[in-house]
């Protein structure tokens, strides 16, 4: 086993969901040191010195971004973002639904850091069950006096609520996400300003991943130097990874970050299944770009995959093997983006559609090779155009998935392109097709 | 995919519903409605009202208080919209504006109940669009009306793959063979696949290793030994 469990240490404890058990596991100390022991400086110092980088996709270092948040007296806001839409990542549900306390507990610690007052959880709505279980944790937290004024006896005061969308994976781009919650279309902002100064409601607002504020209590509880002493180089920590596709045991496993690719796909999640071989697999969800076999024994961190091309993403891995035809993949790939695409932005509104358009001709046999070369060139146009990076998080995997496997690709629309020739002299009837052959004869 | 028609003829997406119909431009737009105009449930009023003080602005309500109106009218119709409205003080055109972005809002006659079959990136992979065609012919011989069933983007449990959302209640690993048992019993309003959902109490996926060897502590504490050694 090379899981290291940290996060999800006490996960199958049974009921760790409600707060006697939590608490009796050591739950909430942190928050206690934090508020009674530590000044809030030095609560942003050590979640800044522990390394911690956001676990939703981005890395940026979750210290700085908390401390970009302006001093004052005004109303600040932490946001958690809890709309884990990305296709392949699965590690938020697991966590808020067996410790949501964690997660409370990270979020109080967090607005102490950035003297946030007023904070939400913005869930996806498809977490219906999620929900209500952080719903009656928070409940629980309230009438301990976790959560509400004058926390622990303190000074601090931090409100908290559990806000669910209804559905739309722009709601996890951040500025989509504080559109959402304003209760308007989730549609991006143009940035800057960034939402530490200009957020939601016009006030600064920190934005961070369910999983990052998770880690949170125990940067808090056992140091920082413990923290960075874990993962490697500029990747510490421990990382939740979502394991899904082809593998004989898809799940959530908790690793060190730095521990070779193979040992997760195969080590842990048991690798294809039987008689099967990896042909490409997706390392930090569908949006990060696909990488071969060969990558395998890279190890998992934000720097090394950003190297080979891809990116860790939420290091969510969603394995493909051998017996997958690659073209309807790219197509219901780009599909998914098309479908989610907000339409704020032409890019990404049009280039998505033309890439379901140009795919799905491939798929039917009514493309030539040079159809290919329209495909990256969409690609290219997407990229970097847009207000947020959705359109890129099609373009870049699709565009991999061609780069990589373009000799599949080239194939693919001579093969189907044969086919629906083939089923086209069919229908014109075999007394007809002996009159069309005389006249090629003749 | 759809029929294609005439050789040459573009294959569009379809087109969504009222597209093609003629504005009546001589209608001035509704207003923020007169709340003693509109009756609403006491139920959908109390649950709006508490949902709007819970934040800062009451805009903020617009998505969860349009989620409680689905639930009693089954989608956002006219009147649900309008009661909405009539409760938050917004107009009617704002509701409309959040409800057609947003996937789990259905602007189209329907019952409450749902089922979202996941058939995304890691779900195709594992042959979900199967899995949903089995239960949508299903649905079609049984005659199970009033529940939508459709195909969802990534509902993030590509652990259970394939799988579905029965009213928000997560089951799965689903195959073809689990399309008649499921429509059934939402069909009777039983429980649904019993012991198959997420939240279902010791549920398991059939898959998962077994835990054996406790799981590995990193011997790392700043002041020596784990940090297991280091409670209080």
């Amino acid at each position: 086993m090379t899981e290291t469990r940290v996060l999800l240490r006490d996960i199958d404890e049974p009921g760790l969901n409600t707060i006697d058990v939590y608490e009796r596991l050591g739950g909430y100390r942190a928050l206690r040191k934090a508020l009674l022991d530590m000044e809030p400086d030095q609560v942003l110092s050590e979640l800044e010195a522990s390394g911690l980088r956001g676990r939703g996709g981005a890395g940026f270092a979750m210290g700085k971004k908390a401390s970009f948040i302006p001093r004052g007296s005004m109303d600040k806001y932490l946001c958690c973002n809890a709309d884990e839409s990305e296709p392949g990542a699965f590690k938020d549900r697991l966590l808020m639904q067996k410790n949501p306390h964690l997660l409370i507990e990270g979020c109080v610690i967090a607005s102490i850091a950035a003297g946030a007052n007023k904070g939400f959880v913005f869930i996806r709505g498809e977490y219906a069950h999620q929900a209500d279980v952080l719903d009656a944790a928070l409940e629980e937290a309230r009438a301990k006096g976790h959560v509400g004024d004058r926390i622990m006896g303190s000074d601090h005061s931090f409100s908290l609520v559990v806000h669910r969308g209804q559905g739309a994976y722009i709601c996890g781009e951040e500025t989509g996400l504080l559109d959402a919650l304003e209760g308007k279309r989730g549609n991006p902002r143009l940035k800057p300003p960034f939402p530490a100064n200009q957020g939601l409601y016009q006030g600064p607002t920190l934005i961070n991943n369910v999983e990052t504020l998770c880690n949170a209590p125990l940067i808090i509880e056992r140091g920082a130097e413990w923290f960075a002493s874990l993962g490697e180089g500029n990747s510490t920590g421990t990382k939740i990874v979502s394991v899904s596709g082809n593998v004989q045991r898809p799940g959530n496993y908790e690793i060190e970050l730095g521990i070779p690719v193979r040992e997760v796909i195969y080590g842990l999640a048991g690798g294809p299944p039987e008689g099967r071989e990896l042909k490409c697999f997706f390392p930090g969800g569908s949006s990060a770009p696909v990488l071969t076999a060969e990558h395998l024994d890279l190890p998992l961190t934000y720097e090394a995959m950003a190297e080979a091309g891809s990116m860790l993403g939420t290091a969510s891995v969603i394995v493909v093997d051998d017996s997958q035809p690659l073209v309807p993949l790219a197509l219901r790939l780009a599909e998914f983006y098309r479908h989610e695409s907000c339409g704020k932005c032409v890019p990404c509104r049009e280039g998505t559609n033309w890439t379901v358009k140009t795919l799905e001709r491939i798929d039917l046999g009514e493309a030539t090779p040079m159809d290919l070369e329209i495909l990256a060139q969409v690609q290219e146009n997407i990229i970097g155009n847009c207000l947020c990076v959705l359109g890129d998080s099609m373009a870049m995997p699709v565009g991999s998935l061609i780069k990589h496997f373009r000799e599949e690709f080239e194939q693919h629309i001579e093969a189907a392109r044969r086919e629906r020739e083939r089923e086209e002299m069919t229908a014109l009837g075999a007394g007809e097709l002996a009159a069309v052959e005389e006249a090629g004869a003749a | 995919m759809q029929e294609v028609g005439d050789e040459g003829a573009l294959r569009a997406a379809p087109l969504p519903p009222g597209w093609d119909e003629a504005v009546d431009v001589e209608r001035d737009p509704a207003t923020v409605p007169d709340p003693a105009s509109v009756a609403v449930p006491e139920g959908l009023r109390k649950e709006i009202e508490e949902l709007m003080s819970r934040y800062p602005d009451r805009h903020s309500a617009a998505l969860p208080a349009l989620g409680a109106a689905q639930r009693i009218h089954g989608w956002c119709s006219p009147t649900a919209l309008s009661q909405v409205a009539a409760l938050m003080q917004v107009t009617p055109a704002y509701l409309s504006s959040v409800a057609t972005f947003y996937d789990m809002l259905r602007t189209e006659p329907s019952g409450p109940r749902y089922i979202y079959v996941c058939t995304s990136v890691a779900c195709h992979l594992r042959d979900a669009k199967s899995v949903y065609d089995a239960i949508l012919e299903e649905a079609r011989d049984q005659g199970l009306e009033d529940v939508e069933i459709r195909e969802f983007e990534c509902l993030g449990a590509c652990d259970m793959a394939p799988m579905a959302s029965v009213d928000g209640r997560y089951v799965g690993p689903l195959d073809e063979s689990d399309a008649p048992e499921l429509v059934a019993a939402l069909r009777e309003r039983r429980d649904v696949l019993p012991g198959r959902g997420l939240e279902d109490p010791g549920y398991r996926l059939p898959a998962a290793a077994p835990r054996e060897a406790p799981p590995e502590e990193p011997d790392v504490h700043p002041a020596g030994g784990t940090w297991r050694d280091q409670e209080l």
